[in-house]
């Protein structure tokens, strides 16, 4: 094929897989400001919808999409249905633009919301396998690792791109940065999810352009297609053995290294060591632009010394460096180490008076100073009575931590550390996958083990980590248990099973 | 090196079910600590999730045991059952 020729087909794939990464990313980074909108905690029915919205889509939704799309890719080919789950991601996003709030139409807001939600899922648990699978059908046997790590690039990038997004819209809506966020938080946040249809128009314009794998092609013109692929994939014991492996030796070690990396850092970052909102996540975004072309490099390595021990190598680093990583991270942060100048602590008091009552509400913002460069401002919010004696029992308190540059600098690094071995676990992963299974069935095949290991396993380890940290509250550190032993069974697995031969042959 | 596959096939299946006790006691104790629709709902959520996959490492497992895995397709010829 011409250098030209597989540049767009990986432009096609990559351009649109990263536009559903990015569809995806935004409700998630949105949640709080659209739980506001359409999720109101008073209402029960409301909340409700809202913890399937997050619980469902993400880790229920994505398989059965796996299975519903790789399906329809092994029945009718790779180009119309990822091409398909381009257009209903793309819609959803959009339609989530539009909806009312649940102030306008009450409880429709959030079951509509959900069903748009649960769209986003199934569509991106199909487009995935067809990416994947369309790029490394066109790839030649050498440079399969190389052309497929560019798909690989795209749900780091989607990432980026939706916290880039949310970033600018936030603060580009008024000259007042408070303005700005306000404005944001009641209409602006519509704006990531409208602009969604730009990027997926001219992604589909793109795709549409493509032609049909060549092997997939081969097999229809010669009616070799899978009749049942489903069937094929999961109840033939020969392929079943490879899915079953491909889930416990390679993407389950994969998916919990990748959300540790991306999100439970960026939480962690954010809910333990309190720093600043959007500090939180340009380190993040700093992080993610440093280590997103080592997908390329970590991709083309494969290609030369196989993709087995690329991957198992990340792992076993993420497994015996997660916690002193996440230690360092935490120390950075703790401002009772560090040495308060006392002499430069600030203390702001504000009075707003709540009509006919005389009482007032008050907020308190104290701002601390510390030697090694910190500052730990702190907003206290409680209701002033005018009645002697009354106190608010349970004030609004709020803290912050703004970092100076080495501080902020030193926790890029640690951050970057930890999406290199993102890279190195994801990079050459999708050459692994599309080499373990047949044509007729690969789409199917490959597609569900992916999602059971990235949106099963890796997408509940920010719930879990979490839910950790609250039932064993001595060890701040103990969430990471989770993905560390999820890891380290996936590496033995992997050491033992996976073989690290390159498949010269994928036609077969 | 096969046979240290076929033996470490037996911790796999016993991985299964002692994944499953765990998450279903964790489950119940998490419930009863706090009985409000989202706790049931993450739980329910986790056990339905988590108990096919248990069951998968079991099959996995016992296919190690059997030494399914003792080589390796090399084509997709050999796939097929």
């Amino acid at each position: 094929m011409k250098p030209t020729s597989i540049r767009s087909v990986i432009l096609a794939s990559s351009v649109g897989t990263l536009i559903e990464w990015y569809d995806f990313y935004i409700f998630g980074s949105l949640a709080t400001v659209i739980a506001n909108q359409f999720f109101p905690k008073t209402n029960p029915t409301a909340a409700l919808l809202s913890t399937l919205a997050t619980f469902a889509a993400g880790f229920i939704v994505r398989p059965f999409g796996a299975l519903v799309f790789g399906r329809l890719g092994d029945l009718i080919g790779r180009k119309y249905t990822f091409l398909l789950t381009l257009i209903i991601m793309g819609a959803s996003t959009f339609a989530i633009g539009l909806i009312p709030s649940y102030e306008n139409i009450g409880v429709f807001a959030p079951i509509i919301i959900l069903i748009l939600r649960l769209l986003q899922g199934l569509a991106l648990g199909g487009e995935y396998g067809g990416a994947a699978t369309y790029v490394a059908e066109h790839a030649p046997a050498n440079r399969r690792g190389y052309f497929t790590s560019w798909i690989q690039t795209t749900a780091t990038l989607g990432l980026f791109l939706s916290l880039g997004i949310i970033l600018i819209t936030r603060n580009s809506l008024d000259s007042d940065t408070a303005k700005s966020i306000a404005k944001f938080n009641e209409w602006g946040w519509r704006i990531p999810f409208l602009l969604s249809i730009v990027l997926v128009g001219v992604s589909i314009y793109i795709r549409l352009k493509m032609k049909e794998s060549p092997l997939f092609a081969k097999l229809k013109d010669e009616g070799k297609t899978s009749v049942n692929p489903l069937k094929e994939s999961f109840a033939h014991r020969g392929n079943l053995k490879m899915v079953l492996l491909a889930l416990f030796g390679a993407t389950m070690g994969q998916g919990v290294v990748w959300y540790t990396g991306q999100f439970y850092a960026q939480s962690f970052i954010e809910n333990v060591c309190k720093i600043d909102f959007e500090q939180s996540r340009t380190i993040l975004i700093w992080a993610i632009l440093f280590a997103t072309p080592f997908f390329v490099v970590f991709g083309k390595w494969s290609d030369k010394v196989g993709r087995k021990w690329i991957m198992l190598t990340g792992m076993f680093l993420a497994i015996v460096t997660y916690r002193p990583l996440f230690d360092q991270l935490f120390a950075i942060s703790d401002t009772d180490t560090k040495r308060e100048l006392i002499t430069r602590k600030e203390i702001n008091t504000k009075l707003i008076p709540i009509s006919n009552t005389g009482n007032s509400l008050r907020t308190v913002t104290s701002t601390r100073h510390y030697k090694e460069g910190i500052r730990l401002v702190e907003i206290k919010t409680d209701t002033l009575y005018a009645e002697p004696g009354k106190v608010t029992l349970r004030p609004d308190i709020r803290t912050s931590k703004l970092l100076n540059d080495g501080n902020y600098r030193w926790m890029i690094i640690i951050v970057f550390i930890m999406i290199l071995y993102v890279t190195m676990v994801y990079g050459p992963i999708a050459a692994f996958l599309v080499e373990l299974f047949p044509t007729k069935i690969r789409y199917t095949s490959m597609s569900l083990p992916y999602h059971i290991g990235n949106g099963v396993f890796g997408g509940l380890t920010p719930f879990i980590a979490t839910l950790l940290t609250t039932i064993y509250t001595g060890d701040r550190l103990v969430g990471l248990y989770y993905p560390i032993i999820i890891a380290a069974v996936c590496l033995i697995i992997g050491v033992l099973y996976v073989s690290n031969k390159i498949d010269p042959n994928v036609n077969d | 090196m096969n046979s240290i596959k076929r033996y470490a096939g037996l911790l796999w299946m016993i991985m299964g079910p002692v994944a499953i006790f765990y998450l279903i006691r964790t489950a119940a104790e998490e419930i009863t600590k706090k009985p409000v629709i989202d706790t049931k709902i993450q739980w329910i959520v986790f056990v339905v999730i988590f108990i096919p996959i248990a069951i998968g490492i079991m099959v996995f497992g016992w296919y190690a045991l059997k030494g399914e895995y003792d080589h390796l397709p090399e084509s997709s010829a050999e796939l097929e059952d």
